[in-house]
């Protein structure tokens, strides 16, 4: 296809009309894909080109519009380029303002970072479309901020409006910012309350992420909004839109620039660390080369090697231990029992286990008195071995505590955590008397809330569905774990009935059902992984109806976190209850879930929900499969 | 082969309470017996017979409250001392007498200890923290007269000063004052004119001691953290970093550089003194006597180099009294 310049006045209507057919059939990337470059050289200074590329697109009929545009939004290599090809198209056609505003913005979500650029930068390179602009960060803001969209929508699409309201925001000037500066911050407040009320951390980054930038936009002097969070790759590239490189002019345009611009705009935070690593080496005190005679040779120094580290010795006895940590004024030697706690308990069970309640109630309620490392992993270490040393009182006043009165959250979801990593330690067979470090337990020591843990264990159910489909051994042998008894089996029970007997009877302080669902997500999480840690015990099967009951209650939580907890319970369930007793005792309710889980694959908004709700169908056919084979 | 440290000569027992603050008065001519002065958390001073090793009087200035600096002001006959009770004391010790004679209420309530320099014959200029809570006070001994008031400048927030040097480095040449602060700065004023001529970060915690070298213009500062920090004074009467020392364990109550200037001794919480090579900070020596935080370092002003002590007070209730490095 190449354009004769000549006969200008000759009707482009035509060219029009095959341009929208093409894109319209799906033929986007093949046309543009040369039409797109060998426009974007010509109208680079023509005017007369340009005013023809304009008039090319205008008059693409309505119902191929779309097509078309979004094609050019796609294929544009920059936001300069954009403005060129397309002129004032938004402002002139109706179609394409709703495409460009609405849809693509607000109805979709699978586009690339590149193309919101793109987009947004026409946006605001001429002066008739800013104001577009203005309403389409309006619009994003109030998604953004709808309680409801922050619940129902998929992370995915949340990602990208933040992207798009960071991108907006780095196009605004300060007179713009100025006149909406009072609506942006109310929508800002509001935002940043239901992306923090969300239990995914992903969530709340987003949020704290695009808090902080409104903030620190509309507050040029004076505080700005700080919020304390991990940085990952994602916080970095939001953080990296907020940057606008300018419009490259001079350099000619090729269809690799725009990636490389954005790589130019995530960059710079690397190259700046370096520099600044290397500022910091030089500006340590350079040790200055004495040229002076050693005159101090006379005094010849004394024998030092004894001159260790100062080492403050801790008590040998759990009963000194609880000395210390109650009472004692002297933080040296607190400081060196709670580094110490943990062997000492493990070396001396029985020991322990004359005072073990009184030890956990300690370690409850320990708080850091001195600024040790590590903290709260060697409290909790500590707290783990007491509960595996003592299973049953310890148990029995964890899980009483955990429905009591006055109680931090954090301190209810310790207690969780601290039975899991218990009861994970007691059902593993230990190697040498040490407790077999599986992958499994490596990542349960965690400070942030269980997205983590729920992943890991969707990977053990993974692994478990796998190890159940294939039959072949795998050819390597691997030496078996010497076998002992399972040492959970008879405290399961304890551990997991007291935990589901109350979920359902607030306390003044404590409301599962209510505003406290984040502890109920991890609470069913726990629910989860003992259930499955309970396979080949003896009172699996009436957990596993209490379970099923439990989960059939909370079926229709809003909270996406507490029904990914919901659809691991089931798959602990259906993995560690035998099938002949779950299909002779429970028939009817897991039917009623089976088709619970079907709904859930079809219409739940979350996309771990529904990919979990499928492996528990799958396990569910396995079951039967499995049965059916079995001469009854 | 290095030797293994060497013992204490002797330790002075009977104190009952942690002593904060050493000072030795043996310059004296026969008959003066010498002497060390030891402050106390009980709040007695305890004047040390360093022949018989025994008390020979307990001051009682202080109302039982801390007694953390001692000073003699030129003989024993003269003692000043500061207390917790928010006052120094100066004392009448000559033929026996055990009075306080003079008082100044400084309105400190913190743990600075006060600087003495000998300005001209029978006065003295004290550096002391006053009232305000970043304010150094001058004044003139005996007189009591207010020589000038050192403030730094608002919202520099060095916090409190922890510990002073005062010096003049020569008869008629305008004294010099080095503060160290709360907030790990150290700064040289000019006590004449009342003004900072310099100031340097050396630590990143509080500053819990200094000494200086007025001859080769070279001081030394260590503080909680497990760094001992040398700078020096050049011409234009700048502070400048010069060395650094790791130290084993962290926190250093005192330094104190010996009147020779050739090694210099440091108080550390983990219950050690080590001795330094003052012109290389060569580690000479680390003298492991206490069970407890040593909370101060003296080196005594005798005559005869061969008869120079160390003297260290401890939490534990002691002090330990060394001969070390006498021969040069």
């Amino acid at each position: 296809l190449s354009f004769i310049p000549g006969g200008l006045d000759c009707s482009i209507s035509f060219v029009s009309y095959v341009l929208g057919k093409v894109c319209v059939h799906g033929r986007q990337k093949e046309i543009l894909g040369v039409l797109v470059p060998r426009l974007t050289e010509l109208t680079k200074s023509d005017c007369i080109w340009q005013r023809i590329c304009w008039r090319l697109v205008e008059c693409v009929p309505e119902r191929w519009m779309e097509a078309v545009v979004l094609g050019f939004v796609q294929r544009a290599p920059g936001a300069d380029v954009l403005s060129r090809l397309l002129g004032n198209l938004v402002v002139k056609n109706k179609k394409a303002q709703f495409v460009v505003t609405q849809k693509v913005l607000l109805l979709q979500y699978g586009h690339t970072t590149a193309v919101l650029q793109n987009l947004l930068g026409y946006l605001s390179l001429d002066s008739l479309r800013r104001a577009l602009l203005l309403r389409v960060l309006q619009e994003l803001l109030e998604t953004w901020g709808s309680s409801s969209a922050v619940k129902h929508s998929p992370p995915e699409q949340q990602l990208y409006i933040s992207k798009a309201i960071l991108i907006c925001l780095s196009h605004l000037k300060e007179p713009e910012i100025e006149s909406c500066r009072q609506e942006l911050l109310t929508s800002m407040m509001e935002g940043v309350k239901c992306h923090l009320d969300s239990s995914l951390p992903q969530l709340w980054r987003l949020g704290m992420v695009v808090a902080e930038s409104i903030s620190s936009k509309i507050n040029t002097e004076g505080p700005v909004l700080k919020f304390e969070y991990e940085e990952d790759d994602e916080t970095r590239e939001l953080k990296s839109l907020l940057v606008q490189t300018p419009p490259l002019c001079v350099v000619p345009s090729l269809p690799d620039d725009d990636r490389s611009e954005k790589a130019g705009a995530a960059l710079p935070s690397v190259p700046e660390s370096n520099k600044k690593s290397q500022i910091a080496a030089l500006v340590m005190p350079a040790e200055e080369s004495d040229a002076e005679l050693d005159s101090d040779d006379d005094l010849v120094p004394y024998d030092m090697s004894e001159d260790k580290e100062l080492k403050i010795k801790a008590p040998v006895y759990i009963r000194d231990c609880i000395e210390v940590l109650t009472g004692s004024e002297d933080v040296d030697k607190w400081e060196a029992t709670v580094k110490a706690l943990e062997s000492l308990i493990r070396r001396n069970p029985a020991a322990t286990r004359e005072v073990s309640v009184e030890l956990a109630k300690i370690l409850l309620h320990l708080e850091e008195k001195t600024c040790i490392e590590g903290f709260v992993e060697l409290r909790q270490r500590a707290q783990v071995a007491v509960l595996t040393t003592d299973p049953i009182p310890v148990s029995k006043y964890l899980t009483s505590q955990f429905y009591s009165l006055n109680y931090s959250l954090r301190q209810r979801m310790d207690i969780l955590d601290v039975l899991v990593l218990a009861a994970q330690e007691l059902s593993c067979p230990k190697f040498h008397g040490k407790p077999k470090n599986s992958d499994a337990q490596k990542p349960r020591i965690q400070l942030l809330p269980g997205r983590d843990s729920s992943k890991d264990w969707r990977r053990i159910v993974d692994e478990r569905i796998k190890s159940k489909a294939r039959r072949f051994a795998s050819g390597q042998c691997h030496v078996e774990p010497a076998s002992s008894p399972n040492q959970f089996s008879s405290v399961a029970g304890h551990f997991f009935f007291p935990l589901i007997q109350h979920f359902d009877r607030p306390l003044t302080t404590f409301d599962l059902l209510g505003e406290d669902h984040l502890v109920l997500g991890r609470l069913v999480h726990t629910l989860a992984v003992l259930m499955y840690l309970a396979v080949n015990t003896v009172a699996v099967t009436a957990m596993g109806k209490a379970l099923l009951e439990f989960v059939w209650t909370l079926r229709f939580h809003t909270d996406s976190y507490v029904r990914q907890g919901l659809l691991s319970c089931i798959s602990s369930l259906l993995l560690s209850v035998p099938a002949e007793l779950l299909l002779a005792d429970v028939t009817e309710e897991l039917l009623e879930t089976q088709s619970w889980l079907g709904d859930v694959v079809e219409k739940d908004p979350d996309g771990d929900c529904r990919r979990l709700a499928l492996q528990n169908l799958l396990l569910m056919e396995n079951l039967k499969k499995k049965l059916e084979a079995v001469p009854s | 082969m290095a030797l293994p440290p060497p013992d204490p000569q002797f330790v002075l027992r009977g104190t009952s309470a942690a002593i904060h603050t050493l000072h030795f008065s043996c310059g004296g001519q026969e008959p003066d017996v010498p002497v060390l002065f030891s402050g106390s958390e009980n709040g007695f001073i305890h004047v040390w017979n360093l022949k018989t090793h025994r008390v020979n009087t307990a001051l009682d200035g202080h109302g039982r409250k801390s007694v953390y600096c001692v000073e003699t002001m030129g003989g024993n006959n003269r003692l000043l001392s500061q207390g917790r009770d928010q006052r120094i004391c100066l004392w009448d010790l000559a033929e026996g007498r055990t009075s306080v004679t003079d008082s100044v209420f400084t309105e400190h309530v913190g743990f600075c200890r006060c600087s003495l320099a000998k300005v001209a014959q029978g006065r003295w200029l004290m550096a002391t923290a006053a009232k305000g809570l970043d304010e150094v006070q001058v004044l003139e001994l005996p007189s009591k007269t207010s020589v000038c008031t050192l403030k730094p400048e608002v919202g520099a927030k060095l916090g409190m000063p922890m510990c002073l040097k005062l010096w003049q480095l020569s008869c008629g040449s305008q004294p010099l004052l080095l503060a160290g602060y709360e907030d790990g700065s150290v700064v040289l004023w000019n006590v004449t004119m009342g003004k900072a001529l310099s100031q340097l970060v050396c630590h990143q915690e509080p500053v819990m001691s200094l000494d200086f070298d007025s001859e080769k213009a070279k001081g030394i500062s260590g503080s909680s953290e497990k760094v001992l920090r040398i700078w020096s004074l050049n011409e234009q009467q700048n502070l400048q970093v010069y060395r650094t020392h790791q130290l084993v364990n962290a926190g250093i109550s005192d330094i104190t550089i010996r009147p020779d200037k050739k090694i210099l001794a440091t108080a550390g919480w983990d219950h050690r003194i080590r001795i330094f090579g003052w012109k290389k900070l060569k580690p000479l020596a680390v003298l492991d006597y206490h069970t407890a935080t040593v909370h101060c370092v003296s080196f005594s002003d005798h005559r005869s180099p061969r008869e120079r002590l160390l003297a260290a007070g401890s939490k534990d209730h002691r002090i330990s009294v060394w001969a070390i490095y006498t021969q040069t």
